[in-house]
């Protein structure tokens, strides 16, 4: 069957076996930074966004894009420039693998919360494991962030 | 050591592929596959002991699109090990690529290659196996009485004498012993006898294992590989296929974690034999299951400790006694063993009289491996939950009786290989951790003393460990560093950067040498047809094995630069000032840039040097970690509120990456003392296989993690610096668990203290005192 979406801005037909998952039509529409981490929607390693909101690509079936409007990381990278410098800064990125869906969450959250609190922030990204970091130097870096566009508003 | 004494290392600089990783670019071994490369699959085992009488492939083969279908019959017969080790060493050759025996649930036993995955999994389903179902071996306490005999074959190779018993499933049996165990023992007025349980956790690396290959323009077979050990897979592929290593090539891009599990090969060989068969580029991904059930994990103990000691806490006599499920296969395991005891019995350096007793047994279930600690994260439960038991049992407080034991710089520490100890600042991590937990408020001796709500209870505990840098005269690497046309350097590695960050910090080191900005150093690895050997990236070498080699390097390239200034500049070399940009002196001036272009266009040889480095001594980096929970008496529930962790690795080379590779080491610590859990059903197969069964922390799951630095100086190493990959992961467990004792009074001896097992010790206490 035939998908048709738009991916990161532009209008897409995608041939597309009925009983595949978003993910992997992604990945052949040359989105690399959307991986599989665990094949069981737990690790938050595929998330991108679909009409705006976050979702695990790997278990959300490819046609249900159909007309939908899909963002992944190569289509938010301007957008995430400050988030990846702070984490780099931090050294919260290490092996990477899981960085693209975090930061697609990241980001994600940033667009609902405008000030999210530390539990508010937990909770959003709780669905988003990685195993080197321990998960503090990438929330030392959404503080910076955050620190950053406050400071930018009162300019 | 003041702050400005070094200008690229000791500071926070960014991972130089931060950005092309944080942003999704194709850099991973699954983004950069051959559009035609074959998809392999494998068909495993459902049973976990049988013998393959015969696999039917002739349905499978029919499936449009298969190119191949493998079983024992069509793949090379050559014994080998898929641990990677500098060799020659003593992982067993017991493994084939497919074999007569399927040895645990989820054993290969067939291969399929196909043109696309969905061939591949149609022919999966059409293959049809008899099998002769043996009695397994689960059991790892009772394997070396059990009638069943896991490697039964008679072309298995022992590469040196390990103390092996195949009759009875013993891979290996090893003891050492400094002074007079039993003698001291007896003595001591003080006598604990106290045995563990740890379990096989998954290393849980966010990229699977993966690897595909082809024939390169010369017909050698390449493989591109998530893998820690490059140059050591290259060795292993050789052996396993009987080619020549001349006629392999392994590249390793960028890993998505490791953590010692890709430390043994995974998928290499099942990507690697269907190109050597077939000529055609093929593809092996494993999925997460796979990953978590038929590759390796952290190898199981069981651990029984004897300490004696004085009335005053000094501990005089110690014995470790290890038993280690390799599971089917020997990967690592006679090399975890001694880990449980030589760097544990070390930091109770009063205790002259020692011994250490291990045997290791292989059972039909999945293989251990190397995971981060490597045997040391085992013992150091079992050993510091032992001394924290002596400190309850003689009232003093914990950090105290560290302080009494802990070794001395300049005293040989016998049981860790008799190496004299260099650098240690542990009674300092130990003071600055006491202070970031408020240890002097929230310790208090008696259980029950802290009440923080209704039933619920708050407790503080600690531990120490010690951990290696790299392995002493056994691990080898060689770097080499150029000036390039442009004055620019190239800093050729074999080392494997897994996400660890060793492109950058062996950047930073050649950039202080260099005088330079670390953005000036290009890092090139690995391919093994253009790197300097090195072991790989594992046992906490490459800051201290690696760095070595690079600074070696540096130094040498840098005299060759002062060398060809003096000649171009006819200057004296001792007149000449170096300030990283230009050599000046008499009044000329020569930049390096000139230098570079001059070296590639004009010079006999080109300015560049290759420096090797393998070291006699392994000095330890330590670390001093601090607990605090809150039981729920009600629920058994454990609720972390804090974790702090003091770390001596020397000098911090990246203050940022070292930080962060700390609190992740802590992470997975803590993930072992409460949540990972390891199920095996009734017939042998590992049930915990997901991340929907096996729970890794999550950030909900862990307090904010604290790290402070104590930095001693290590003079062996580079800029003093010594490893910290692994030596953070030991304390958690055995902290949280004397924290669990000190809040409710319980003892949880075997990993990890989820809340039925706390509610369950706390019943059974309950008979003995009054209800809470």
């Amino acid at each position: 069957m035939t998908l048709t979406f738009t991916l990161n801005g532009r209008k897409m037909s995608q041939e597309i076996s009925p009983d595949e998952s978003l993910l992997s039509v992604l990945r052949r529409c040359g989105c690399y930074s959307v991986r599989s981490g665990c094949d069981t929607s737990n690790c938050g390693i595929c998330t991108v966004w679909v009409d705006g909101h976050a979702i695990l690509s790997c278990s959300y079936p490819a046609p249900r894009a159909e007309g939908r409007s899909v963002t992944t990381m190569e289509g938010v990278r301007d957008e995430a420039q400050d988030l990846m410098t702070f984490l780099a800064e931090e050294g919260a990125d290490q092996c990477g693998f899981c960085s693209p869906g975090f930061i697609m969450s990241v980001l994600a959250m940033l667009r609902e919360l405008k000030d999210p609190t530390v539990d508010e922030m937990e909770q959003y990204l709780s669905g988003n494991l990685c195993r080197c970091t321990g998960y503090n130097s990438q929330h030392r870096a959404i503080v910076k962030l955050l620190e950053k566009r406050r400071d930018e508003h009162h300019v | 050591m003041s702050e400005n004494r070094f200008r690229a290392v000791n500071r926070a600089v960014p991972k130089t592929d931060a950005f092309s990783i944080m942003g999704g670019a194709p850099v991973y071994t699954g983004d950069m596959v051959p559009r035609d490369a074959l998809t392999v699959l494998l068909l495993r085992s459902p049973h976990a002991f049988a013998r393959v009488k015969k696999v039917h492939k002739d349905k499978a083969m029919l499936v449009s699109g298969v190119v191949c279908v493998l079983d024992h019959t069509d793949v090379p017969s050559h014994r080998y090990s898929n641990a990677g080790a500098s060799y020659p060493g003593n992982n067993p050759f017991d493994r084939r690529i497919l074999d007569e025996y399927a040895r645990y649930v989820g054993d290969p036993v067939a291969l399929v290659a196909a043109e696309t995955e969905e061939a591949a999994r149609k022919a999966l389903k059409l293959i049809r196996v008899e099998y002769e179902v043996l009695q397994p071996v689960l059991d790892y306490e009772t394997a070396d009485t059990d009638p069943s005999v896991v490697h039964p074959e008679d072309n298995f190779v022992f590469q040196c004498d390990i103390g092996g018993d195949l009759e009875h499933n013993v891979l290996s049996t090893i003891q050492s012993d400094g002074g007079d165990f039993d003698a001291a023992y007896a003595a001591c007025p003080i006598q604990l006898d106290e045995t563990y349980h740890t379990m096989a956790n998954q290393q849980a690396m966010m990229e699977t294992f993966r690897t595909y290959s082809y024939l390169d323009q010369a017909g050698r077979l390449t493989l591109v590989s998530s893998t820690q050990i490059t140059f050591h897979a290259r060795r292993l592929v050789s052996q396993a296929l009987g080619i020549p290593q001349a006629k392999v090539r392994v590249i390793k891009p960028r890993v998505g974690g490791g953590f010692g599990a890709k430390q043994s090969m995974g998928t290499e060989l099942f990507a690697a034999v269907v190109t050597h068969l077939t000529g055609r580029p093929a593809y092996c991904c494993f999925t997460r299951q796979e990953t978590c059930q038929c590759t390796n994990t952290r190898h199981a103990f069981r651990i029984r400790v004897r300490m004696g000691a004085d009335l005053d806490g000094t501990v005089r006599a110690l014995w470790v006694d290890s038993l280690e499920n390799a599971g089917a296969y020997g990967e690592h395991a006679a090399n975890v063993i001694g880990l449980s005891a030589h760097k544990t019995i070390p930091l109770c350096a009063k205790a002259e009289d020692w011994r250490f007793t291990g045997k290791v047994v292989y059972t039909n279930t999945t293989p251990g491996g190397a995971y981060r600690g490597f045997g040391a994260t085992q013992g150091c439960f079992a050993v510091e939950s032992t001394l924290n038991k002596l400190a309850v049992k003689l009232h003093l407080d914990p950090t105290l009786i560290r302080l009494k034991n802990i070794p001395e710089v300049g005293k040989p520490m016998s049981a860790y290989y008799g190496e004299v100890l260099q650098s240690c600042s542990l009674d300092r991590c130990i003071a600055t951790g006491k202070k970031m937990i408020s240890w002097d408020e929230k310790y208090a001796p008696a259980p029950f003393s802290k009440p923080s709500g209704p039933h619920r209870y708050r407790g503080v505990g600690m531990a120490v460990s010690m951990q290696g840098s790299g392995i002493t005269a056994t691990d080898n690497c060689s770097v080499t560093l150029r000036l390039d046309d442009g004055g620019f350097y190239t800093l050729l590695i074999g080392a494997s950067d897994i996400g660890t960050g060793c492109d950058t910090i062996l950047a930073q080191m050649a950039a202080e040498i260099l005088q330079c900005d670390t953005e000036k150093i290009t890092v090139s690895g690995v391919d093994t047809s253009y790197s300097p050997y090195d072991k790989g990236s594992y046992a906490s070498s490459t800051t201290y094995i690696t760095g070595n080699a690079t600074t070696k390097a540096a130094k040498e390239l840098l005299g060759k630069m002062y060398d060809a200034a003096a000649e171009t500049l006819k200057v004296p070399r001792e007149e000449l000032f170096f300030d990283g940009e230009s050599f000046s002196g008499r009044g000329a001036r020569l930049t390096v840039f000139e230098l570079g272009r001059d070296s590639v266009n004009r010079f006999q040889t080109w300015l560049s040097a290759t420096a090797s480095f393998s070291s006699p001594t392994s000095p330890p980096p330590f670390v001093a970690g601090f607990a605090e929970v809150e039981v729920d008496t009600q629920t058994g529930e454990v609720k972390l509120l804090d974790l702090v962790g003091v770390v001596d690795c020397g000098t911090v080379i990246n203050k940022a990456l070292a930080h962060v590779q700390a609190e992740g080491g802590f992470a997975q610590g803590a993930g072992m003392a409460l949540y990972e859990q390891v199920h095996l059903t009734e017939e042998g197969k590992l049930s915990t296989n997901s991340f929907m069964q096996y729970k890794l922390p999550s950030r909900l799951d862990l307090p904010p993690i604290r790290i402070a630095f104590e930095e001693s100086y290590e003079p062996t190493g580079p800029f003093g610096a010594k490893s910290i990959g692994e030596v953070v992961i030991n304390t958690p467990s055995p902290a949280i668990m004397a924290a669990i004792q000190n809040a409710v009074g319980v003892t949880i001896q075997t990993l990890p203290a989820t809340a039925e097992k706390v509610f369950m010790a706390l019943r059974a206490a309950e008979g003995q005192k009054e209800i809470r």
